[in-house]
């Protein structure tokens, strides 16, 4: 079964929701090694979003609202998770195009889209301690999924867990990449708060397929 | 040719406009600094503003501090018409040194390509430090033994300081040959303004190539002429 437009927006406003949940702990992770604006900023351009989709028209498709979170974002979120989220989304939405359902290969697509463009924003390779270590692994657990023939709901389940892991592999590493690399070796020990973040966006992803499922 | 300030602080970007209006008064100079709301970070509308602001059509340069700047700036840029991203360039440089560099290279006049080298040479120093090493701190009286010197008197009110700062250094650039004053490399912008040279100090312009002496000449004739301040 295919994801439609209903997942697209339920997927924004659960996004919504995990981040301000998690705001404090993504604060707190950004001001051991960043500046502590991650999970302000973040919170701040997902709420920016929720008001906006009851605008949508009708007709709309995943993609419109990939745009919508892409564009959003990127004019109100003032650190550098704006136009990596922004690029990610805008990515998506353009690897979706004006599908009105998505299978689990056009999923893995957006996925794929997304992280090529947050690595082709930041620059930033895997192991250098930022959102790319949990796209990454990501971005391969839905490719082995969708290859195997794995609808949208599996696919996007592989990936929130295999984000969340990557996120979670992010804590010995030294910071090659942003704010953190300014930290060097002091960087080690603690969690990348985009990587967690990331995890929390892929998870609500998954988690709207779910609900979408049980409908 | 217009130039783009983009800063996570206001402040920052709007204290560099002031320093490099200076230098470069009939220049565009627009700060994009801080969130739309007045917080630290960056604003891809504010960028995307200042961007069309400082486009007359003949080439905007982006100056950006720390990483999200440029991040913004890029994606600013993405959402250019091809047309106009064409003639805007990111220059990844130190905000200030290089602001103040491209000022003045857009102040005289010089194209797209121009400005973004002047600006990229205040970055890292180390054609700068090059330089500086050849002319040598105390090589004047070397200088001097192997090629022409003059000693003249700084008489205008301001110095060696912005705007004469400028002219000297645009006039030193017309010529092939080095030229030092005080054995500082005067094609260096920076450099030159590092020195603090004010009213009534003596100044030693020196060339290391004996061909050198029309670049001397010129030299101390701006500075002697006052630099149009007396």
């Amino acid at each position: 079964m295919g994801l439609d437009i209903t997942w697209a927006v339920d997927w924004v406003r659960r996004s919504a929701e995990t981040v301000a949940e998690h705001r404090t702990r993504l604060i707190a992770l950004d001001r051991e090694i960043g500046d502590g604006d991650h999970g302000e900023n973040l919170d701040r351009g997902f709420q920016a979003v929720l008001p906006k989709l009851d605008d949508l028209a009708a007709g709309s498709t995943p993609g419109d609202v990939l745009k919508l979170v892409a564009t959003t974002l990127i004019s109100t979120v003032g650190g550098a998770a704006g136009p990596l989220y922004g690029t990610a989304y805008l990515k998506g939405a353009m690897a979706a195009g004006s599908a009105t359902s998505l299978d689990g290969p056009a999923i893995a697509a957006v996925l794929t889209a997304a992280r090529d463009g947050i690595v082709a924003r930041g620059k930033a390779e895997s192991g250098d301690k930022t959102m790319v270590d949990a796209w990454t692994p990501a971005v391969e657990a839905a490719d082995a999924e969708a290859a195997s023939g794995a609808d949208a709901r599996t696919v996007l389940e592989a990936a929130a867990s295999a984000a969340e892991a990557g996120a979670e592999a992010t804590e010995p590493l030294v910071a090659r990449k942003g704010r953190a690399s300014y930290l060097g070796e002091r960087s080690a020990g603690h969690r990348d708060p985009g990587a967690e973040s990331s995890a929390l966006l892929l998870r609500a992803a998954a988690d709207a397929a779910v609900a979408a499922a049980g409908d | 040719m217009g130039l783009v300030f983009v800063s996570h602080s206001a402040k920052i970007a709007e204290g560099l406009v002031e320093l490099a209006a200076q230098m470069a008064p009939e220049t565009a100079l627009i700060a994009a600094g801080g969130t739309d709301d007045g917080r630290i970070g960056t604003s891809f509308d504010r960028v995307s503003a200042a961007i069309a602001e400082a486009d007359a059509g003949h080439g905007v340069v982006v100056l950006c501090d720390l990483g999200s700047a440029i991040l913004t700036a890029e994606t600013a840029l993405d959402f250019l018409d091809d047309e106009v991203r064409e003639r805007v360039r990111i220059v990844d440089a130190p905000i200030v040194e290089g602001g103040v560099a491209a000022a003045v290279a857009a102040q005289a006049g010089d194209g797209l390509e121009a400005v973004v080298a002047a600006a990229r040479s205040a970055a890292g120093g180390d054609v700068d430090a090059g330089e500086a090493s050849a002319a040598g701190p105390g090589s004047t009286s070397a200088d001097g033994a192997n090629g022409p010197q003059r000693t003249v008197r700084l008489v205008n009110p301001s110095g060696l300081h912005a705007r004469p700062a400028a002219e000297l250094v645009k006039l030193a650039s017309t010529f092939a040959e080095p030229v030092t004053v005080n054995g500082t490399d005067a094609k260096s912008l920076l450099a030159i303004m590092a020195m603090g040279l004010t009213k009534g100090a003596e100044v030693v312009i020196a060339s290391a190539d004996p061909a050198g002496g029309a670049a001397v000449d010129a030299l101390a004739e701006l500075v002697e002429s006052g630099f149009g301040e007396v």
